[in-house]
C-alpha cells in the first residue's frame, strides 16, 4: 500500500475546496492558490515519477480500499508506465493552463476594447479546473474499472461548466453537445462494465484480476463493443467525432487544452489499457475495421482541416486526425506502433497545448477566432509568432520535434506488422502517411496566412507577448524539442507495460522480438 | 352448539409504528373539531412531527433488535419483515421532511370552499394569518399510514384497503393550492376520478383472483398457482386487472397520463409527498403482489412488465423534453424513473441469494431518489412569480447569478437524477441495472438476452433523460437572466433543514453509498414473508 497516488488525488480537491471558499472579492488570492496547488501536484508527480521502476512489477504504487462491498468495489489505484507519463502530462499542463487562463475569467478586452467574454466567477474556474485535475489523475490511476468509469463520467461535469459558463458565443450548445456524446457512450460502457462483473464472475472489479477472465468470444465481442464505443467518442475516432470541434472551439483556451490535450487521451488509454486486455480475441477480431476507421480520421480530420476558417476548429480538426494515428498505433498490434501510440499521447499533449496556448493567446489580442481576421503577426510581435511557428510545426511534425518520433514509430510499426495477414496494416500505413503531406499544407498555411503577409490594420495595435505569456510557452516549447531529441526516458517507462499488454493480448512473440523497441 | 368465536390475535409491537400514525391522525381530526382555530395549528405541528418521529424510532428499535418477525401478523394480513421495515423507515424520513415543507406559510388556500376569485375567496384570505386549513395534517397522517400499510398487507383486501386510506386524503390535499386554484381543482378532480377507475381495476381484479384461488392472501395465491391451471382465464383477467390497478399508482406507462397534471396542480409540498412517499409505498406493493403473490406466474408477468418498463423509461423520458413547466418536467422525470425502478422488479430469476440482491438494489434507489425528489421541490417552493410558484421553464433563466447557492444545489438534484456518477443517483441506477443484468445471467433464464435488451434500452433513455435535466443547468447557468425575473423567497427553517438534508444525503450516499446499501443489504437478505 502507497498512500502517493491517493494524495496526488487529494491535493487538488482539497487545493478546490479552498479556493471556492475564499471570500467574495479575492480573486488574486484564488489564482495564486490555485497555481500553487498545481505546482505542489507537479512536484508530488515528480516524486512519484522518481521512485517508479521500468523494470519492476507492472503496477507501482499500488493502493487498495474497499469502497462499496456490497458491489464488490475497491478503490483501487496503481501506474503502470503510460499511466504514469499520462498523469505527467496532467501534471504538466495544469500549471501551464492556470498560467494562461489567468484573465480568462476578469472579463477579456481586446486592445480596441471589445469585449470577448464577460466577467465571470473566478474562483468557480479555478476550482473546477482543480476539481477536473484530481479527475484526471484518479482516471488514469484507477485499477478498479468501476473506479475508472466513476472517474470517466464525473469528469465530464467540472469540464461542461468550463465550457458552458466560460466559452464563446456558442458555448452552451457546444456543452451540451460535448456532455451528452460523452454521456450517451459512457452509459453503454457503463452496460459493459456490469456485464463484465457478472459474466467474470469473480466479484471483482479489480483490472489485473479481470485480464484472461472472459473466453468466450461471443461475449467477449458484445463487451468490447460497450467500451470501444464509448472510447471512440472520447478520443474522438469518425464518425463520432462531431462534438470535438465545437467544445475545443468554444472552450476557453485553458480548457480547450486540458479537453483535447487529456481527456480525450481517456479514450485512446482506454482502448489499449481496456479494450485490448480484456477482449484481446475480439480486438483481434475488430482489429481491421477499426484500423478503417482510424485511417479515416486521419485522412478526412486533416482535409477538413484545411478547409477550416476558425483557428480553434482547425486545431481540433487536426487533433482528429492526430488521434486517427493513436488508435492505428493502438490496434496495429505491435510493440513499435503501441508505444509509438503511448508516446504519442504524450506528445501530442504537449504540441496541441502549445498550438491552443498560442492560438489563445492571438485571439485575446483581436476577439476573433478567424484566420482572415490576421495578417502580418510577425512583423509586431515576434515572439508571438515564433512560437506560434514552432507549436504549429510539432502539430505537423517536424522532425526533431517530439510529435515527429512517435508518429514515425507508428507508421514504422503499422507498416511492418503481421497482425492481420501480410500487407493489410501495410496499406493502411501508406494511405495514413499521405496526412503528413496535409499537415505541411494545414499548418503553413495558418501560419502564413496569420504572421506573414502585410500587417493588417488591427493587428498593428498587438503587444507581444508578456512574461505571464512566455512562461507558458516557453516551458512546452522545450519539452517538445527536448523530447524531440531525447524521447528514452519516455519510451523507457512506457514500453514495459506496452510489452505486457502485447503479452496479454497474446501477439505471437516473433512479431515483437523481431521489432525490439523502436529507439 | 356453535363453536366458540376466537378473537383474533393482534401483535401490537410489530405493528406500533402503524398504530402511532393511525392513533395520532384521530387524534389531529378531534382537534380539528374541539381545539379553537387559533390554538389547531401549533396543536397539530408537533403532533404530527413527533408521530411521525416517533413511528420511525419504533421502527428503528425492531430493526436493531433483530427480531425481525418470520411469520405475517395480524392473522396473515401485514407483513412486517425486513422490506417493509425499511421501506416504513423510507417513508416516515420522507414525510418528515415533507411536513417541515407543507408547515411553511402559504402552500394552501385560506378557504378552499370559496369560488376562486370570488368575494368569499378574498374575505377568507384577508382573515388567514397562516391558520386557514389545518385539515391538512390529519389528511396527511392518514396518507402516511396509508403509505405504511400498502406495501406491507398481505392480503390483497388489505391492500386495497391501505390503497384507499392512502390514496383519499390525497385527492382532498391535491385540491388545495393557494395560487392557481383552478388549475389544483382540476388536477385533483383528475387524480380523483382516474385514481377511483385504477382502484376499481384492482377490486375487480382481486374478485377474479379470489375466483381462481379461493383465497385472497397473498402466500395463498402463490400455493394456488403451484398446483393450479396458470392458464385460467380467471386468473390471467384477475392478473390484469391487478396490474392495471397497481401500475397506476406508479405512474407507469400507459398509465402515466394523471402524473403531469396532478404533479403541477398540487400545492408543491403535497407534490413532493406524492413523488416520493407514494413512488415508495405503490413499488413496496408491486413487488409483493409481483414477487410474492404471483411468484410462480412469472412466465406470465415477467413479459409484460418487461414492456412496461420499457415503454415507461422512454415515454416518461422523451416526453419530458418537451415540457415547459418546471413541475411537468419533474413529473415526467418520476415517470421515468418509475421505469427504472420497474427494470428492476423484473430481476427475479434464480436464486433467494440473487432475489436479494435484486430486491436490495430497489430498495436502495427508492430511499436516495425519495429524497432527492423532496429537496428538489424544497426548491421550486423558494423561486417565485408574483402569483405564486415561478413554473415556467423560461423564467429560470440566469438564476444561477442572482443565486448561486440554491442554482447550485437545484443543478446538483438534477446531475443526481441524471444518475452522474459520484452522486446517489448514480448508484441507484447502478444498482438496478446490475440487478438486471444478474438476472439475465442466471443460468436458465429463458428472459437473459431480453434483459440485457432492457437494461441497454435503461440506458438510451438515462441519456435523452440526461438532455432535460442538462437543459434546467444550460438555464440557470449558461443563460442571461431575464429582467424581472422571479424572486427569490428567504427559506424558512424547516425549508433549509429539507434541502440541507437532502443535499447531504446525495452527496454523503453519491461519495460512499455503503451507508444505506448496507441497511439495505441487511433488510433484503431476509427477503419477503412468504
Amino acid at each position: 500500500m502507497s498512500p502517493w497516488l491517493p494524495i496526488l488525488m487529494a491535493v487538488p480537491v482539497v487545493g478546490a475546496i479552498v479556493v471556492a471558499l475564499l471570500p467574495k472579492g479575492s480573486d488574486k488570492l484564488a489564482k495564486q492558490v490555485a497555481l500553487l496547488v498545481s505546482l505542489l501536484v507537479l512536484v508530488l508527480t515528480g516524486v512519484v515519477a522518481a521512485g517508479f521502476k521500468p523494470s519492476g512489477e507492472r503496477f507501482q504504487f499500488v493502493a487498495e480500499y474497499n469502497w462499496i462491498p456490497s458491489f464488490g468495489v475497491k478503490f483501487g489505484v496503481g501506474v503502470d508506465g503510460v499511466a504514469l507519463v499520462l498523469i505527467a502530462l496532467s501534471a504538466v499542463l495544469v500549471p501551464i493552463v492556470i498560467l494562461a487562463s489567468w484573465h480568462d475569467a476578469d472579463g477579456v478586452k481586446t486592445a480596441d476594447g471589445t469585449l470577448i467574454t464577460p466577467k465571470r466567477s473566478v474562483k468557480t474556474y479555478f476550482s473546477l479546473l482543480l476539481v477536473l485535475e484530481a479527475m484526471m489523475i484518479g482516471v488514469f490511476a484507477a485499477t478498479d474499472i468501476f473506479l475508472f468509469y466513476v472517474f470517466f463520467e464525473a469528469m465530464l461535469i467540472p469540464m461542461y461548466f468550463m465550457i458552458g459558463s466560460y466559452g464563446g458565443a456558442q458555448r452552451s450548445y457546444a456543452a451540451v453537445k460535448f456532455l451528452l456524446y460523452s454521456l450517451f457512450g459512457g452509459l453503454l460502457m457503463l452496460v459493459a462494465v456490469i456485464g463484465l462483473y457478472f459474466v467474470a464472475g469473480k466479484q471483482t472489479f479489480m483490472f489485473p484480476e479481470l485480464v484472461g477472465a472472459i473466453q468466450d468470444p461471443v461475449t467477449q465481442k458484445w463487451l468490447f463493443a460497450g467500451f470501444f464505443i464509448a472510447f471512440a467518442i472520447k478520443a474522438p475516432l469518425w464518425p463520432v467525432h462531431t462534438w470535438l470541434p465545437d467544445a475545443a472551439a468554444q472552450a476557453p483556451a485553458g480548457a480547450a487544452v486540458l479537453l483535447v490535450g487529456v481527456l480525450d487521451k481517456v479514450g485512446t488509454f482506454g482502448m489499449l489499457r481496456f479494450c485490448l486486455e480484456l477482449f484481446p480475441d475480439a480486438a483481434k477480431a475488430f482489429t481491421m475495421p477499426i484500423v478503417v476507421l482510424a485511417v479515416i480520421s486521419i485522412i478526412y480530420g486533416a482535409i477538413v482541416a484545411i478547409g477550416q476558417t476558425d483557428m480553434k476548429r482547425l486545431i481540433a480538426y487536426t487533433s482528429i486526425s492526430h488521434f486517427g494515428f493513436i488508435v492505428l498505433g493502438v490496434f496495429a498490434m505491435s510493440s513499435v506502433a503501441q508505444s509509438g501510440a503511448a508516446l504519442y499521447m504524450v506528445n501530442h499533449g504537449f504540441a496541441t497545448g502549445a498550438l491552443f496556448l498560442a492560438a489563445g493567446f492571438l485571439i485575446a489580442r483581436r476577439g476573433s477566432p478567424f484566420i482572415a481576421d490576421y495578417g502580418g503577426v510577425q512583423k509586431v510581435a515576434p515572439l508571438l509568432a515564433g512560437f506560434f511557428l514552432v507549436a504549429g510545426l510539432a502539430g505537423l511534425s517536424l522532425p526533431g520535434l517530439s510529435s515527429f518520433v512517435s508518429e514515425f514509430m507508428v507508421m514504422i510499426g503499422t507498416y511492418s506488422s503481421q497482425a492481420h495477414g501480410s500487407g493489410a496494416l501495410t496499406v493502411a500505413a501508406i494511405i495514413s502517411a499521405v496526412a503528413v503531406i496535409l499537415a505541411a499544407v494545414y499548418i503553413l498555411w495558418m501560419v502564413q496566412r496569420t504572421m506573414n503577409g502585410p500587417t493588417a490594420e488591427p493587428v498593428k495595435a498587438f503587444k507581444d507577448l508578456n512574461a505571464r505569456e512566455v512562461w507558458v510557452l516557453a516551458p512546452l516549447v522545450a519539452l517538445i524539442i527536448g523530447f524531440g531529441f531525447f524521447p528514452k526516458p519516455l519510451l523507457d517507462v512506457i514500453n514495459p507495460s506496452v510489452q505486457q499488454t502485447l503479452t496479454n493480448v497474446k501477439v505471437p512473440t516473433s512479431t515483437i522480438a523481431e521489432k525490439g523497441t523502436g529507439q | 352448539m356453535n363453536p366458540a368465536i376466537e378473537a383474533p390475535t393482534i401483535e401490537y409491537g410489530t405493528l406500533a409504528p402503524l398504530l402511532i400514525i393511525f392513533g395520532a391522525a384521530c387524534i389531529g381530526v378531534l382537534v380539528e373539531a374541539f381545539a379553537p382555530r387559533y390554538l389547531r395549528k401549533s396543536i397539530h405541528v408537533p403532533l404530527t412531527l413527533l408521530s411521525l418521529a416517533g413511528a420511525f424510532a419504533l421502527v428503528l428499535v425492531q430493526t436493531v433488535r433483530g427480531q425481525i418477525s418470520t411469520t405475517a401478523s395480524a392473522m396473515g394480513a401485514v407483513a412486517v419483515d425486513g422490506p417493509s421495515l425499511f421501506i416504513w423507515g423510507v417513508i416516515l424520513v420522507l414525510s418528515f421532511v415533507c411536513v417541515l415543507l407543507i408547515n411553511d406559510e402559504g402552500h394552501f388556500v385560506a378557504s378552499a370552499a370559496a369560488v376562486p376569485g370570488s368575494a368569499d375567496e378574498e374575505e377568507a384570505e384577508a382573515h388567514d394569518n397562516g391558520t386557514g386549513h389545518t385539515e391538512v395534517y390529519p389528511l396527511v397522517l392518514f396518507a402516511v399510514g396509508g403509505m405504511l400499510l400498502f406495501p406491507a398487507a398481505h392480503d390483497l383486501l388489505m391492500m386495497f384497503v391501505a390503497l384507499e386510506v392512502m390514496s383519499l386524503p390525497l385527492y382532498l390535499l391535491c385540491g388545495l393550492a393557494r395560487r392557481r386554484r383552478l388549475l389544483s381543482q382540476e388536477a385533483s378532480m383528475k387524480y380523483f376520478l382516474l385514481g377511483a377507475f385504477s382502484s376499481a381495476f384492482f377490486l375487480y381484479g382481486t374478485a377474479m383472483i379470489y375466483g381462481f384461488a379461493g383465497t385472497v392472501s397473498l402466500p395463498g395465491i402463490n400455493k394456488a398457482l403451484a398446483s393450479g391451471n396458470t392458464l385460467d382465464p380467471l386468473l390471467l383477467i384477475g392478473f390484469a386487472l391487478l396490474g392495471v390497478g397497481l401500475l397506476f399508482k406508479i405512474g407507469a406507462a400507459p398509465f402515466q397520463a394523471w402524473k403531469p397534471d396532478v404533479y403541477q396542480g398540487a400545492p408543491t409540498p403535497i407534490t413532493a409527498l406524492m413523488a416520493s412517499g407514494t413512488l415508495v409505498a405503490a413499488v413496496g406493493a408491486v413487488l409483493r403482489v409481483f414477487w410474492v403473490g404471483l411468484g410462480n406466474l412469472d412466465w406470465e408477468w415477467r413479459p409484460v412488465i418487461w414492456g412496461v418498463a420499457a415503454l415507461t423509461m422512454i415515454v416518461g423520458s422523451i416526453l419530458a423534453i418537451t415540457q415547459t413547466e418546471i413541475k411537468r418536467m419533474l413529473a415526467y422525470s418520476s415517470i421515468a424513473h418509475a421505469g427504472f425502478l420497474l427494470v428492476g422488479v423484473m430481476a427475479t430469476y434464480g436464486s433467494a441469494q440473487q432475489n436479494a440482491g435484486s430486491l436490495k438494489a430497489i430498495l436502495f434507489y427508492l430511499a436516495v431518489y425519495g429524497i432527492t425528489t423532496v429537496g428538489a421541490f424544497a426548491v421550486l417552493t423558494l423561486v417565485r412569480d408574483p402569483g405564486g410558484e415561478a413554473g415556467h421553464l423560461s423564467r429560470w433563466a440566469g438564476l444561477g447569478k442572482r443565486a448561486p447557492v440554491l442554482s447550485g444545489v437545484f443543478a446538483f438534484f438534477l446531475l443526481a437524477f441524471a444518475g452522474i456518477p459520484l452522486t446517489s443517483g448514480f448508484f441507484g441506477k447502478y444498482a438496478v441495472f446490475a440487478a438486471a443484468l444478474n438476472s439475465g445471467t442466471q443460468p436458465g433464464d429463458s428472459m437473459g438476452g431480453w434483459m440485457a435488451g432492457l437494461v441497454v434500452v435503461g440506458v438510451v433513455a438515462s441519456a435523452i433523460a440526461a438532455f432535460f435535466y442538462v437543459r434546467v443547468i444550460v438555464l440557470m447557468f449558461f443563460s442571461e437572466p431575464a429582467a424581472d425575473g422571479p424572486a427569490i423567497a428567504a427559506p424558512s427553517m424547516g425549508t433549509v433543514a429539507v434541502i440541507a438534508v437532502s443535499l447531504l444525503v446525495t452527496v454523503g450516499v453519491g461519495l460512499y453509498p455503503e451507508s444505506v446499501l448496507g441497511v439495505a443489504n441487511d433488510a433484503a437478505s431476509s427477503l419477503f414473508i412468504r
